[in-house]
């Protein structure tokens, strides 16, 4: 453990290194800590909004960054995840009464015949850690599960998910559904689970594959920007 | 040890384990959703067909339909009560056809990950998995099992409830990781850290290595980072898939060819394997070209990682994370915490 010297007092720390400390922290899975920084910005009067971007998921980004990158396992980022959740119990409510601007909302769910669940609920966790709004429903959804959640909730994103060979073409059952629907373009669509890739991806229609869960944020970020930036001209 | 896999590795210099169950039982007739468990009892004639068809063609060890056996992944299906009967029907559907056999034929109770991740990150506890891997064991080893043969595990944790779950039973292990996201398991686990793994279980496998992951070239990778650095009496287990998944038309088929898991085989031999079987996509005709070309293979000493890429295609990843990569500096950190 760290020496008497190296004992830090986050509320002693000045803003701009209280949230670098908050990045440290996060990187380190350390949920008390991440929850009295949350604390410490709003008693000096940011809003939640700010506390949310520039200290919890500017956090998660370089944690994402590093798990890309295979510096950080899943274990170390479910740790992280964990911290950013306790951030985010004290947000949340703030964050709905002041009506602040979301990160989008993604539906996501492993397919029909498909019953694996881990990396589905790593990106579930990762995506909720980047400050997106995560709807789970689970393992083995039929092509009803999926329409009349998106529509439902709202969603900007569907995310499938599925491991058997046997179940990947079910994706595109999904997708065929939501064309045939006339609601294919409302929705941001990306795929993902260890058979997959690009190639498979593309053939059936998906907006992207995504390789892992932190290809899955930063392609989730990418293609809300764009849609924001669509809905905003 | 007493246990009939250590009595055979004695007279035998390799062994083939056998090919994929999950894959084999789609093409007969296994609908997607459907745990293969629940075969043990619906359509035993399928099971038995299945493990028939690996013994003739050449398999010294047959895996049971067990690998989704603990009650962990059955809950998904509301069969968490049938635990102990699926796994003991499993075993003896294998061991009815390993005892038909004319040379001996090794039965290995299949036990696969739970689905769950455990403490601190998950909801696991370690005393709650053992438990739940003990019903499944006793269910195989009463059904006739030789050995319990743990596969396609990522975490540590899970490897040592497994393996407590062997020592309090008195069950002989056998245990393969998936390493399939850059040459580690999903958790992080190195080949070469797998093996030094080996002396800190509550107990000693007979065999351990790598199964299923992601394509021929980099299981042999991992192969070569498990025997590595360890004693010359550790027997090393390679099963990888059938090549990689491609779509075709609608439909998704493992690119691998018999040839090409034939040349798989003697590779792995010569990258230190003595247990080489396949994975997913392995079907009897893979199994018998491997067969065939082990018993005509000299052994040519370990393959070089060129060697291995020129001779069946390219790694998934530039490395595996053994190495000098595995000390690359990390990210550097602020002033530290408080105690």
């Amino acid at each position: 453990m760290a020496d008497e010297e190296d004992e830090i007092i986050l509320s002693e720390l000045n803003d701009d290194e209280l949230v670098l400390q908050m990045h440290d922290d996060l990187y380190d899975g350390l949920k008390d800590e991440i929850s009295e920084g949350v604390n410490i910005l709003l008693g000096r009067g940011w809003t939640p909004y700010d506390v949310l971007t520039k200290a919890l998921v500017e956090g998660m980004r370089i944690v994402g960054i590093d798990f890309r990158d295979g510096i950080l396992f899943v274990p170390e980022v479910l740790l992280a995840a964990n911290a950013m959740k306790s951030g985010m119990h004290i947000l949340r409510p703030l964050l709905a009464e002041t009506g602040a601007p979301k990160q989008g909302k993604m539906v996501i769910g492993t397919v029909k015949g498909d019953i694996h669940d881990i990396g589905k609920n790593l990106v579930g966790m990762m995506m909720e850690g980047a400050g997106f709004d995560v709807v789970d429903l689970g393992i083995n959804n039929p092509v009803e599960n999926y329409i009349e959640a998106i529509e439902k909730e709202d969603a900007d994103i569907l995310g499938m998910s599925a491991l058997l060979t046997t179940t990947m073409p079910y994706m595109k059952v999904v997708i065929d559904e939501m064309t045939a629907k006339g609601i294919r373009e409302n929705y941001i669509v990306l795929v993902g689970g260890a058979p997959l890739n690009e190639e498979f991806g593309k053939a059936i229609g998906a907006d992207a594959y995504c390789r892992d869960a932190a290809v899955a944020v930063e392609t989730a970020k990418e293609f809300m920007e764009h849609r924001k930036h669509n809905q905003t001209a | 040890m007493t246990n009939a896999l250590s009595r055979l590795l004695k007279t035998r210099e390799w062994l083939m384990a056998d090919g994929a169950i999950g894959t084999n039982l789609f093409a007969m007739g296994l609908e997607a959703g459907e745990p293969p468990e629940l075969w043990n009892t619906d359509h035993p004639d399928r099971i038995r067909a299945l493990h028939q068809g690996f013994v003739d063609a050449g398999s010294d060890i047959i895996l049971t339909n067990s690998f989704g056996g603990t009650c962990y992944r059955l809950k998904l299906h509301n069969h968490q009560d049938r635990a102990f009967e699926l796994n003991k029907t499993a075993a003896e559907l294998a061991r009815d056809v390993a005892d038909r056999a004319q040379r001996p034929v090794i039965v290995a109770g299949s036990v696969g990950p739970t689905g769950e991740i455990f403490e601190p990150v998950g909801t696991l506890c370690m005393a709650d998995a053992v438990t739940a891997f003990e019903e499944q064991i006793r269910g195989l080893m009463e059904g006739g099992a030789d050995v319990i043969w743990a596969e396609t595990i990522s975490s540590e944790e899970e490897i040592i409830a497994i393996a407590q779950a062997c020592a309090n039973l008195d069950a002989p292990l056998c245990a393969t990781l998936s390493f399939d996201t850059a040459g580690r398991t999903m958790m992080g686990i190195t080949s070469t850290g797998y093996s030094g793994m080996q002396n800190g279980l509550p107990v000693r496998t007979v065999a351990y290595g790598a199964n299923c992951g992601t394509g021929a070239p980099d299981l042999l990778r991992t192969v070569l980072g498990l025997s590595e650095t360890v004693s010359s009496d550790a027997v090393i287990i390679a099963k990888s898939n059938a090549g990689i998944p491609k779509y075709v038309n609608g439909v998704i088929e493992y690119d691998g060819t018999p040839e090409l898991m034939a040349q798989y085989a003697c590779l792995a031999r010569d990258a230190g394997a003595r247990i080489i079987g396949g994975c997913c996509g392995t079907r009897p005709e893979h199994l018998r070209a491997m067969r065939a070309a082990m018993e005509a293979h000299t052994l040519a000493g370990r393959p070089s990682l060129d060697k291995i890429q020129a001779c069946i295609g390219a790694f998934s990843s530039q490395d595996d994370g053994t190495g000098d990569v595995a000390t690359a500096p990390k990210r550097e950190r602020r002033g530290r915490r408080r105690a």
